[in-house]
């Protein structure tokens, strides 16, 4: 076995992971704050990569450039969609809940389909071919620079939770409902910003994801599914966990379609998704309830 | 038995019975079409009643329910493609072999403490991880599908599930009824009262001394079982199985809307849920196909528009709407 | 009088910090046994030891002569201790009858003969006139008395109460009172209670104990124990006497 080619798997399995990690660091967000789980995480991602295929196709846009006015959109469809929808379904059981989501994705899905057809829609990114050559490793240049971009995203909502006062404030309504709410905090208003916050990550990704998958609506399902996979594996509300986590299941799909077959990689990740679930469910980086 | 009848208000015996002696002779009237329909309601009534066992009873929220169809009809459709064994024997290889996982499912989740979304993700890892297994087997047809031979000489051995639409449309009601009379018996047993203790708050059923474990375990089998026979019967009716729509999600999905729409937790709930619902499905494709407009994914958005309305509207389903308004409702 | 219910030396920890601490004590059968001590003092922690919520660090728990620790919550009722929770927990979407008929169903299988006795219990507890309403519309008073009612169709030997008496009126109070006076002396069934209502508990119980940071400080009938020092001092305060 030439080590060589491993570790190029290894690394583009790393790269795509960040870009994974910053789709799951959204639904994490919003899991982990608002208490809901977005079962149409990874559709949303979907309609980001369409987003990004049109603005390329018709305005020429880099992705890491449109990147960033989808970013904006996506956090206001989310701050919407939380004060008209989703907040009545605050404190409801979890599969009223769920259902209201997996409705959603229904509609999102089959509305790409109706509007875009099945066929998948590839953006051809002048550099797609591109690689560094380091040694004896080639790296793709298109999946550096995605990878670079998630992680500044990352490194952005990381300080916005740390530095400023509304990211306090959605901090102190994750760890203490009640008491966010006795001091004054405007509950709604922070978990429609957290929403916002929760599908601009998820945008931004489906912005990044045009760089190693060809949009079409048959990913959103697993997209959702691999969100939720690496969301539990790093651990509930854990920010580092969801990146950290993200990373693990990029390099497990690549190693797993690298040493059996590609249609083969998502086995691994729900095998290792039973595991944590069974042996470790608070995750990787998830403190005990 | 007696008891169960009583349960009803006279009202509700008449409107059942008529039901019941109108779907008997309907299909003296009905087009080939129209009977499709109604078997597809049969079929959606009774593995929504098997769903909501789980769901709407137990209160263990599964979104892997197509394993247990897939896994049915697969063992059965195997067992007739390579053995010419018939699937009235088949449905019990098929229902073991979909228990035997619910089994493992249910032990993992109520064993290991996983419940709510956690409960229903591992549902979905184990109908994916089934998906994809059998996407890459060879023996049961791959991606490409496995496909049971209609050959005409067979043709009316209901026996062999061979036959035209009215046996599927009688073996389909037969289902559909025998479904919710089993759920009814359930419910009102000890088992029953386990189960909704549990669904409402686990801690305090424990404390009464209820076997939370053993009541959702059995849940789960009873459910699993079902939903096999469902899917054996939908294979025969079909005649063909692809991983691809026999495990996914979107399958799985399309057994829970009718309890939910209908009532979760309620007998007559996935019935009505199917019978608004396939109609409604299928009206709709009509309409549009007419305007042109039938674009893959029509159906699909119209259903998750319904899931979405019912929920937020009416999240405990139409039925005890429903029941109220048609004055069906037993004074205490 | 043998003891129904023997603590013999448990201890619970949590994170370090002694919730528990080595305690013994015996609850005679036929008793009302009051356990009383300020907030923090460890009391849940001791009835969720017995009830099965979890397991003691050390020490044993023996129930009509066996050992009960380490055994589940549903072990443990179906041996005969029912429990109620401080705050209560009723089955919401379930009619008040059907949540009794789920405690009545232990030890009758048939549906029909639980019904039967969950509406006798439902008489002593004064909520038969609303064994149909769902339990998630009741008044506090009444999801309290529908909890001590559920706890009891399972025919308990021993009776775990967490603060029944909580966040009632007085009237309530009394009315609680006499139904498990009378339940008391009418079966014979063993009660543990936990209160902070001195005026519920004076009235009921024959035996008190006092905890206070996981240890016992007094033990003894009513009179004796409301005038111990460390008592006075640790909990009650000095305007209880009056």
């Amino acid at each position: 076995m030439n080590l060589a080619i491993v570790l190029n798997v290894v690394i583009q399995g790393v790269l795509t992971g960040l870009m994974y990690g910053l789709m799951a660091l959204g639904l994490s967000v919003i899991f982990g704050v608002v208490r809901v789980v977005n079962f149409a995480h990874g559709e949303f991602a979907v309609v980001a990569m369409y987003a990004t295929y049109l603005l390329f196709v018709g305005l020429g846009l880099d992705p890491l450039i449109s990147l960033v006015p989808i970013a904006i959109a996506f956090f206001a469809i989310g701050y919407v969609l939380q004060i008209t929808l989703v907040h009545r379904f605050v404190g409801r059981s979890e599969h009223e809940q769920f259902i209201l989501l997996v409705g959603l994705a229904i509609i999102i899905v089959n509305g790409l389909l109706m509007i875009f057809g099945p066929d998948a829609r590839p953006t051809n990114l002048p550099y797609s071919l591109d690689s560094f050559a380091i040694g004896p490793l080639f790296i793709d240049t298109a999946r550096v620079y995605a990878a670079v971009a998630a992680l500044l995203v990352s490194a952005a909502l990381f300080a916005f939770f740390r530095y400023t006062s509304t990211g306090t404030a959605i901090r102190a309504c994750a760890d203490n409902l009640t008491g966010a709410g006795v001091v004054g905090l405007n509950v709604k208003r922070l978990y429609a910003v957290t929403f916002g916050i929760g599908l601009a990550c998820v945008g931004a990704a489906g912005a990044l994801m045009v760089t190693i998958a060809d949009a079409s609506p048959s990913l959103a399902q697993s997209f959702t599914l691999l969100a939720f996979t690496i969301v539990i594996i790093g651990g509930l509300g854990s920010m580092t966990g969801a990146l950290i986590g993200g990373v693990l299941i990029g390099v497990s799909e690549a190693m797993a379609s690298f040493f059996f077959a590609p249609s083969m990689k998502s086995m691994f990740s729900f095998a290792l998704l039973v595991a944590v679930l069974v042996l470790r469910p608070q995750g990787l980086m998830g403190r005990r309830a | 038995m007696s008891d169960m009848w009583a349960a009803i208000p006279p009202r509700g015996r008449i409107v059942l019975a008529m039901l019941l002696a109108l779907l008997l002779v309907a299909p003296a009237v009905l087009d080939r079409y129209l009977m499709s329909v109604l078997i597809l309601i049969f079929y959606f009534a009774f593995v929504g009643q098997a769903w909501n066992i789980m769901m709407g009873y137990a209160g263990q929220l599964s979104l892997g329910h197509a394993l247990y169809a897939g896994l049915g009809g697969y063992v059965a459709a195997l067992l007739w493609f390579y053995f010419g064994i018939g699937p009235w024997i088949g449905v019990f290889a098929g229902v073991a072999v979909a228990a035997a996982f619910g089994a493992v499912i249910g032990w993992l989740g109520f064993r290991f403490g996983i419940q709510g979304v956690y409960f229903a993700l591992l549902t979905i890892a184990f109908a994916e991880f089934t998906r994809i297994a059998f996407d890459n087997m060879a023996f049961t047809g791959g991606p490409s599908g496995l496909f049971l031979l209609y050959d005409e000489h067979r043709a009316g051995e209901w026996w062999n599930l061979r036959g035209g639409p009215m046996l599927f449309y009688y073996l389909g009601l037969i289902l559909a009824a025998g479904g919710a009379l089993l759920t009814a018996w359930l419910s009102r047993s000890r088992l029953g009262y386990q189960w909704l203790a549990v669904r409402e708050d686990q801690e305090a059923a424990l404390s009464l001394g209820v076997g939370a474990f053993r009541a959702k375990m059995i849940a789960v089998l009873i459910s699993a079982s079902m939903t096999a026979i469902g899917g054996v019967f939908l294979a025969f009716y079909n005649n063909s199985l692809f991983p691809s729509q026999a495990f996914e999600i979107g399958r799985s999905i399309e057994i829970i809307l009718a309890p939910v729409i209908g009532g979760l937790g309620t007998i007559f709930g996935p019935i009505i849920g199917a019978f608004i619902l396939t109609p409604l499905g299928e009206t709709l494709i009509a309409l549009t196909a007419k305007f042109g407009l039938d674009l893959p994914g029509t159906k699909a958005v119209f259903y998750g528009l319904t899931l979405m309305i019912i929920i937020t509207l009416r999240p405990d389903g139409v039925w005890p709407w429903l029941k109220r308004l048609l004055g069906l409702e037993l004074k205490p | 009088m043998t003891a129904l219910l023997k603590v013999d030396g448990i201890s619970k920890r949590f994170r370090g910090l002694v919730a528990v601490d080595r305690l013994s004590f015996e609850v005679p059968q036929g008793s009302i046994f009051a356990v009383i001590g300020p907030n923090g003092a460890g009391k849940t922690t001791l009835f969720n030891m017995i009830a099965g919520v979890f397991a003691p660090d050390g020490g044993t728990i023996s129930f009509a002569g066996e050992r009960i620790d380490g055994l589940t919550p549903d072990k443990v009722c179906q041996r005969g201790i029912g429990r109620t929770y401080q705050i209560v927990r009723p089955f919401p979407a379930l009619s008040v009858e059907d949540n009794v008929i789920v405690g009545a169903l232990l030890h009758r299988p048939r549906v029909a003969d639980a019904r039967i006795h969950a509406l006798d219990v439902l008489r002593r507890l004064d909520l038969f006139g609303k064994r149909a309403q769902r339990a998630s519309s009741l008044t506090l008073p009444d999801r309290k008395r529908l909890e001590v009612a559920r706890a009891l169709a399972t025919d308990p030997k021993l009776l775990l109460l967490d603060e029944v008496m909580a966040g009632l009126r007085p009237t309530e109070t009394d009315r609680i009172v006499s139904i498990l006076r009378d339940l008391n002396r009418d079966t014979g069934l063993t009660i543990l209670l936990i209160e902070h209502v001195m005026r519920a508990v004076m009235a009921l119980a024959g035996q008190i104990l006092v905890l206070n940071h996981g240890k016992p400080i007094a033990q003894g009938v009513p009179r004796e124990v409301v005038q111990d020092r460390a008592v006075i001092d640790s909990y009650l305060g000095a305007e209880a006497l009056s």
